[in-house]
């Protein structure tokens, strides 16, 4: 996200302006990128692919919202995570049916032939995360981000994500420990 | 070192699905889609309903919207009362594509810019959009029918637009949204449960002012002003009411039930004051967790009848038949000295310990992950171990949980087979969730199964705030607790840790259920909540408990009821054996204080009016007069006890110390009643009224004083 930081937020401004070729190469060139936070912040393929859909849907009236005080890509992503954040909420209040990481037993069950023994420990690993530190771990881990960029996204200071990971370590720590018994 | 994240960073890359492409294909197609049709609405060509009355005429295109989008931002610096603020939270909501809920507007930056206040007054009143605008709607995606929210009375009542639709189209309007041609049914369900959600919002009373952020009104706003046809399908991301009103972001997702304090009633106008029974205590322990964490709790967390209701007093027990027996005192106010305390307490009978019935409890466990922390599952697991020396050998344990290990856990056992239940509450864990856990249905199943003659049989349900308990629909939950209630089983819940309480919902199932809502967040709290008021909590003597006051205009010529904002009633209510109020148990107090004026005094709110009726001042002289409505339990139809209030029965130290709590909740509340009493008075007050104080129950409340006295200083 560094490297192309500068042409995305050119594309950015002139998709303001009102360029279209602009706006399709931003949404193109990020689609996948908006579709893979997604997943690993619902753990839900289904739930990422919707989420990513209504951003895109979204993007162009969200796009007035983007004033360049952070780069598009950090912008974006924290589009992303208000996203996920809004839809886990309404599920909380509602039927938490859809806490991907957390029933992702069921969902393996129909789908076996993608799971395989990593895909197991991830899904147990997030699982025992809370919402908290799954998305920072979806964010540092997922997308190679600094612990800086990732407060930024999450509107956190560095050393609270700095602590959320220490505090995801320990619990993987434990988790291991449990394995090993 | 890293080894775990850098496993963990793998495992995320291998498992990462890639997106389909035709969803892909899908998805870039809408986006250029709205991009057209956004730029198109921008520049003016095609007319599609507006939310500013100030026409971006010479400034076309972007700069045009963005001056909209400044005064839309300026818009939440109207909102100062509650009231309003529940409109604009209505707002928030029904236009589908506000995304941050909790971060709306920092005060600072209300009072940053009052300037805005009035434009936005103006901005706000719509165009009515011409007959040609509605034909020329863009007919792609879902157009037709967002515009049926929009026009819809909740939304017309925040943002004045055009009003064109009965009132009975939220729900179609609801589909409409939620179900553009892209979807699949999950977003109908959003959007319908978003928008019930909003009307039980309405219903349920506002917190007050939440911090917001304007930037992010505006983006949601200003993007919903702009292209809310094309954009429909965001409803999906839509933030619920709750998120809307969220208070203290610091307390992560909780939702208060409160409402505007009472307000000051003339007695010539307004003589007869009627409430509920309330025995809850949930707000006193959310305020103590609050202060204890060194942060001043939310207004709207505070419900002073609760934080009275939460202390023993020593009222004299009823005689004879009697389930209650009222302790009234009377005393002069300590922040008004133009203005009187009335103290209204009951005392719950107690009946023999050893006559009670047998009990028969159910369990319902939360066991999600968010219940993992040490205040939360750990802590309620001791709570019961607590409680189970003080059950009999006849009464029996069920646990069920819900999320996680699913199910009945314990199938109902004897509480003499201490050994069982506590190995059952050895394996409750918390972790993960199952979707679909039918926890409350098969609670109520297993209380039926127990269903002994003569035994009460009562649910409580154990929560961090997750009511993921089978039902997803709020109002069927209500219906289902109130039906089973009907039925004799009773429900009450029992709140853990901080962050997801939702303390509006705790409290409404629990009034539902006829239960007791209570938040447990210390070991001394269970003990107090579990443990001291067992036969209370669990056993009740009067159902629909109504208290009602007339007062005698003759001598009070104002009033005002401290508290119970929640649980007001009409006062046609008190005597409609239909209508449901609080429940009371075996020994449990419910304590009211009023504040009246006397004619002539100095404090008078009200002017009297030269034309009114010349009130008696001949006749009794008494103050007013309490009448108590209850009914015995599973009875229907209800009793009546009438007890005069003279005036001259004498405050103690029990009075004088409910006074100072309900000075200090009022503190917190920031009350206008006040005046320049303050924290160092309520301290003082509390301190030489702690009387007897045998749980130290009082001298924490003093110490808690201190704590709201320092962190309001700063």
């Amino acid at each position: 996200m560094i490297r192309m930081g500068d042409e995305d937020d050119l594309l950015a401004r002139a998709a303001q302006g009102g360029d279209r070729a602009a706006f399709a190469a931003l949404v193109e060139r990020h689609y996948d990128r908006i579709h893979s936070l997604a997943w690993r912040l619902t753990g839900r393929r289904d739930a990422a692919q919707d989420l990513t859909q209504d951003i895109c849907a979204a993007l162009p009236a969200k796009l007035i919202a983007w004033r360049g005080e952070a780069r598009f890509a950090t912008w974006l992503y924290r589009v992303v995570v208000n996203a996920a954040h809004d839809q886990r909420r309404r599920a909380a209040t509602h039927a938490r049916a859809a806490d991907g990481w957390g029933t992702w037993e069921l969902a393996r069950q129909d789908e076996m032939s993608e799971a395989d023994a990593a895909q197991d420990w991830l899904m147990t690993a997030m699982a025992r995360l809370s919402p908290e530190l799954r998305d920072t771990v979806a964010l540092v881990l997922g997308d190679e981000m600094t612990q800086g960029q990732a407060a930024e996204v999450l509107g956190l200071s560095e050393g609270t994500v700095a602590w959320r990971m220490s505090e995801v370590k320990k619990r993987l720590r434990a988790l291991a420990a449990e394995e090993a018994k | 070192m890293t080894d775990e994240l850098d496993a963990m960073k793998a495992a995320m890359k291998a498992a990462a699905p890639l997106p389909e492409t035709e969803a892909r294909t899908a998805a870039l197609r809408l986006a250029m889609e709205n991009f057209d049709r956004m730029q198109a609405s921008v520049q003016g060509t095609v007319p599609g309903p507006r939310l500013s009355s100030d026409r971006p005429t010479s400034e076309a295109g972007v700069k045009g919207v963005w001056k909209m989008l400044k005064q839309l931002a300026g818009r939440p610096a109207l909102v100062t009362a509650t009231s309003a603020l529940a409109l604009f939270a209505v707002v928030l909501v029904s236009v589908p594509l506000i995304q941050h809920g909790p971060r709306l507007i920092r005060p600072a930056e209300i009072s940053q810019k009052p300037d805005v206040a009035p434009l936005a007054q103006n901005t706000l009143t719509p165009n009515t959009p011409t007959p040609n605008a509605a034909t020329q709607a863009p007919p792609k995606t879902a157009a037709p029918k967002v515009e049926a929210p929009l026009s819809s009375p909740k939304v017309a009542a925040g943002l004045a637009l055009p009003s064109q639709t009965l009132p009975s189209a939220l729900d179609e309007a609801a589909s409409g949204i939620a179900a553009p041609e892209l979807d699949k049914g999950a977003g109908k369900d959003a959007g319908t449960t978003a928008l019930n959600d909003q009307s039980r919002t309405i219903d349920t009373p506002m917190p007050a002012a939440p911090p917001m952020d304007a930037p992010a009104v505006a983006e949601g706003l200003a993007s919903g002003g702009i292209t809310l046809q094309a954009i429909a399908p965001q409803v999906r991301f839509a933030a619920s009411p709750a998120d809307a009103m969220l208070a203290a972001p610091e307390l992560g997702t909780e939702a208060f039930a409160n409402a505007a304090q009472n307000p000051v009633h003339v007695t010539a106008e307004d003589p007869v004051s009627t409430f509920s029974a309330d025995v809850d205590t949930a707000s006193y322990a959310v305020i103590r967790s609050s202060l204890n964490a060194g942060a001043l709790p939310p207004p709207e967390a505070i419900r002073i009848e609760e934080m009275v209701n939460y202390f023993p007093y020593a009222y004299p027990a009823p005689t004879g038949d009697q389930p209650f027996a009222a302790a009234i005192s009377v005393m002069p106010t300590p922040w008004n000295p133009g203005t009187q305390l009335v103290r209204i307490g009951l005392q719950g009978k107690m009946p023999a310990i050893e006559g009670r019935p047998a009990l028969n409890l159910v369990f319902l466990i939360d066991t999600s992950g968010s219940m993992e922390d040490a205040n939360k599952l750990p802590l309620l697991k001791q709570s019961l171990r607590l409680m189970l020396p003080k059950l009999r050998a006849e009464d029996q344990v069920a646990i069920v949980t819900y999320a996680g290990s699913a199910g009945e856990v314990l199938p109902p056992t004897p509480a003499s087979n201490r050994a069982a239940i506590e190995a059952a509450l050895d394996r409750l864990d918390a972790g993960g969730s199952t979707a679909g856990a039918e926890g409350i249905e098969l609670a109520y199943q297993v209380a039926k199964s127990m269903a002994r003659n003569g035994a009460v049989a009562r649910v409580l349900l154990a929560t961090d705030g997750d009511f993921n308990v089978g039902l997803s629909d709020p109002e069927a939950l209500k219906t289902m607790i109130e039906s089973e209630r009907k039925s004799g089983t009773y429900l009450s819940v029992l709140g853990f840790g901080r962050g997801n309480l939702d303390d509006a919902t705790m409290q409404a199932l629990a009034q539902n259920g006829n239960g007791t809502a209570s938040y447990i967040d210390t070991l001394s709290e269970a003990q107090k909540v579990l443990g001291d008021q067992l036969t209370g909590a669990l056993f009740s003597i009067a159902d629909d408990v109504k208290i009602q006051v007339e007062w005698n205009p003759a001598t009070v010529a104002e009033y005002r009821l401290i508290g119970y904002e929640t649980r007001a009633l009409r006062r046609e209510d008190f005597n409609n054996d239909k209508v449901d109020a609080g429940e009371v148990g075996a020994g449990l107090q419910v304590t009211a204080l009023y504040e009246i004026t006397p004619p002539g005094s100095p404090a008078l709110k009200n002017d009297t009016l030269r034309y009114a009726p010349k009130t008696d001042t001949e006749g009794s002289g008494e103050l007013g007069f309490l009448r108590l409505r209850w009914k015995a339990p599973g009875v229907s139809t209800s009793e009546l006890a009438e007890v005069p209030i003279t005036g001259h029965e004498e405050a103690d130290a029990d009075a004088r110390f409910a006074a100072a709590i309900a000075g200090f909740g009022q503190l917190l509340e920031g009350s206008v009643y006040l005046g320049d009493w303050g924290w160092d008075q309520a301290i003082a007050l509390a301190a030489s009224s702690k009387g007897e104080d045998a749980y130290g129950y009082r001298a924490e409340a003093v110490g808690l004083m201190r704590l709201g006295a320092s962190l309001s200083a700063r």
